[in-house]
């Protein structure tokens, strides 16, 4: 029972990185129908500039590390935000209007170039974070021998998550930007019409998603302790799956997805195999696309007639 | 790129829009084909004519949807702002010149709910006043002002065209003839001074149809030029002061209503004959209402 709770413990503090990241890929989708392959990559950026400017403040002699990580997170999201500003611009609006596979391959083009300019400019070598947040914030009595542990940093994941999660959702229900978000989704060129400029509309959304990408990035960091150019290729591809599992297009949809292939992928590793986590993560992508292609929370497309 | 108004008014003051040789090809196809004429403030302009005439070509070419072969548009919103419509992106038409538009099939948010319809038509302003979102997260006055008066300005075309009980309800949970005046209430949000309707009265009973035009005339009365396309002749003869032909992607016709029911032309082409042969139908018209009177 322990172990299993523990567990759970651990299942949705993965799952609230996946959660962050597949936000983007869902509003994204949702927005412009494509998938941003890149997005993963986005994250893994997210993560290096997070390191970079901790290391940074620490070289300046910022020690108090509530402060530091406050700088890192801001200055992370923003940078990040802008590499996902400069993706959209350049490779993907230039192709809007363009039949439907060509944004795709440039999206694989993209993180196959981020890929390789974080390694080169970087090294391949794993990064490693000196830790910054030690200690538990709660630990089981251990009367049966096993003991529960929750780890600030968990905490911290796990509230910096739905801090996020809220305000992300408060913009994109009450503000106008939020509505005219949704209006594109819906019919962009009538949106148009009505005055909304559409091409800002969706690089904000690329903004939006990159800057919660770097929160993911930064959560990851703290977690693990170490980065290096390749994390954004299974981890984008976890959160595209758990994107797909919750309804892609779906906002809810992303957050429940992500925890639910966090949950999946911890509790594997625990009762059956670690090697096979990929194998089963992934499994479920194959069985949701064929059992319920739209996904948990995904409304079924209806052909208007 | 921002776009700039013209330097010098080009219109006379009653003229709002200036469609001059106004052509559109696709491929071999001439949907429109060298079409003139003026829409005046204070004025209801209908654009009729057969199935396939180029009305909603005509349109699209307003409204940015599609960029005329040939042609200018001028449109002047102020007495020292005019705008050439070809040369605005499809937003642009309707922040910075002030035209709206509806659609033949309703294109109205149908996941949103009414007054979030109504909302999104007033992005531009709500936009600007929140600092582009980040002063409105932040919960400045200035924004919070300017959605309280988005809202109001919502709130009094909902109650305008008898929604406002419905105020939360998705779009798409409307019925028909709800939908097509929330798509009107929706365009006039944006602020206009040209709205363009397509087949507003399509679908709708005679008691909506006339509900419509009351609509319709106190739009016009507040100032907001009007120009609609209509196959219901009874609409077009009622409402609107000022009618346009188009036959073939040509204009056969202009004037008032009045003029534009008498002229021949106009007549031959509603009852599809050749162009020889106007005269003929013509004669024949007499000679029927010579016997009809006598």
């Amino acid at each position: 029972m322990e172990y299993f709770a523990q567990q759970l413990i651990n299942g949705v503090t993965l799952g609230s990185i996946y959660g962050l990241i597949a936000i983007g890929y869902t509003m994204v989708y949702g927005i412009v129908g494509m998938i941003n392959f890149a997005h993963g990559d986005i994250f893994m950026v997210g993560a290096f500039l997070a390191l970079i400017v901790y290391l940074a403040l620490a070289a300046l002699g910022v020690a108090f590390a509530p402060l530091a990580l406050l700088i890192v997170l801001v200055v992370a999201m923003a940078l990040t935000a802008l590499y996902g500003w400069t993706v959209e611009r350049i490779a993907y609006r230039p192709l809007r209007g363009s039949f439907r596979l060509a944004p795709l391959i440039s999206a694989i083009g993209m993180a196959i170039f981020l890929q390789n300019y974080v390694q080169v400019a970087q090294g391949a070598r794993v990064k490693p974070l000196p830790p910054v947040v030690r200690g538990y914030f709660w630990q089981s009595e251990g009367g049966g021998g096993f003991v529960v542990n929750i780890s600030n940093v968990q905490v911290i994941i796990v509230l910096t998550t739905i801090v996020s999660m809220i305000a992300f959702w408060l913009i994109v229900t009450r503000t106008s930007f939020g509505r005219a978000q949704r209006a594109c989704e819906q019919d962009s060129k009538m949106a148009a019409l009505l005055g909304v400029d559409v091409d800002r509309t969706i690089s904000l959304t690329f903004v939006m998603g990159a800057a919660l990408a770097s929160v993911a990035g930064l959560m990851y960091l703290l977690y693990y302790g170490v980065a290096d150019f390749y994390i954004g290729f299974v981890a984008g591809i976890k959160a595209f799956t758990a994107a797909v599992l919750g309804g892609i297009g779906s906002l809810p949809g992303a957050m429940l997805g992500g925890l639910l292939i966090g949950l999946i992928e911890t509790l594997w590793s625990a009762y059956f195999s670690v090697e096979y986590k990929d194998v089963a993560a992934f499994s479920i992508l194959v069985i949701v696309l064929i059992f319920l292609p739209s996904g948990l929370l995904g409304r079924p497309e209806v052909e208007k007639v | 790129m921002t776009v700039r108004p013209l330097d010098a008014p080009e219109l006379p003051p009653e003229v709002l829009l200036r469609v001059e040789h106004l052509t559109m090809r696709f491929g071999g196809l001439v949907a429109v084909d060298d079409v003139s004429f003026d829409v005046r403030r204070d004025e209801i302009t209908a654009l009729i004519g057969p199935n396939g005439a180029g009305k909603t070509t005509v349109f699209n070419c307003i409204t940015g949807f599609y960029k005329p072969t040939v042609g200018r548009l001028t449109l002047r919103r102020a007495e020292d702002e005019s705008w050439l419509l070809e040369r605005l992106r499809d937003h642009e038409i309707s922040r910075a010149a002030g035209v709206a538009r509806t659609f033949q099939n309703i294109r109205l948010f149908g996941g949103m709910t009414l007054l979030e319809n109504l909302l999104v038509a007033q992005h531009g302003p709500l936009m600007r006043a929140s600092g582009f979102t980040l002063l409105g997260v932040l919960g400045f006055a200035s924004y919070g002002r300017a959605e309280r008066a988005a809202i109001d300005k919502a709130t009094a075309w909902l109650e305008r065209i008898g929604l406002i009980d419905r105020a939360d309800d998705a779009a798409a949970d409307l019925p028909y003839g709800d939908q097509r005046r929330l798509e009107i209430a929706r365009a006039m949000c944006t602020d206009p001074v040209l709205l363009c309707l397509d087949e507003p009265a399509a679908g709708l009973n005679p008691r909506e149809s006339a509900e419509l035009n009351t609509l319709l005339r106190s739009i016009r009365n507040e100032g907001v030029a009007v120009l609609l396309i209509e196959h219901d002749m009874s609409v077009v003869m009622e409402i609107s002061d000022h009618v346009v032909v188009l036959d073939y992607g040509k204009k056969i016709s202009d004037g008032s209503p009045a003029a534009v029911r008498e002229d021949p032309k106009v007549i031959a082409a509603y009852l599809g004959v050749e162009d020889e042969e106007v005269a003929k139908v013509e004669q024949e018209i007499e000679r029927i209402a010579e016997e009809s009177g006598a």
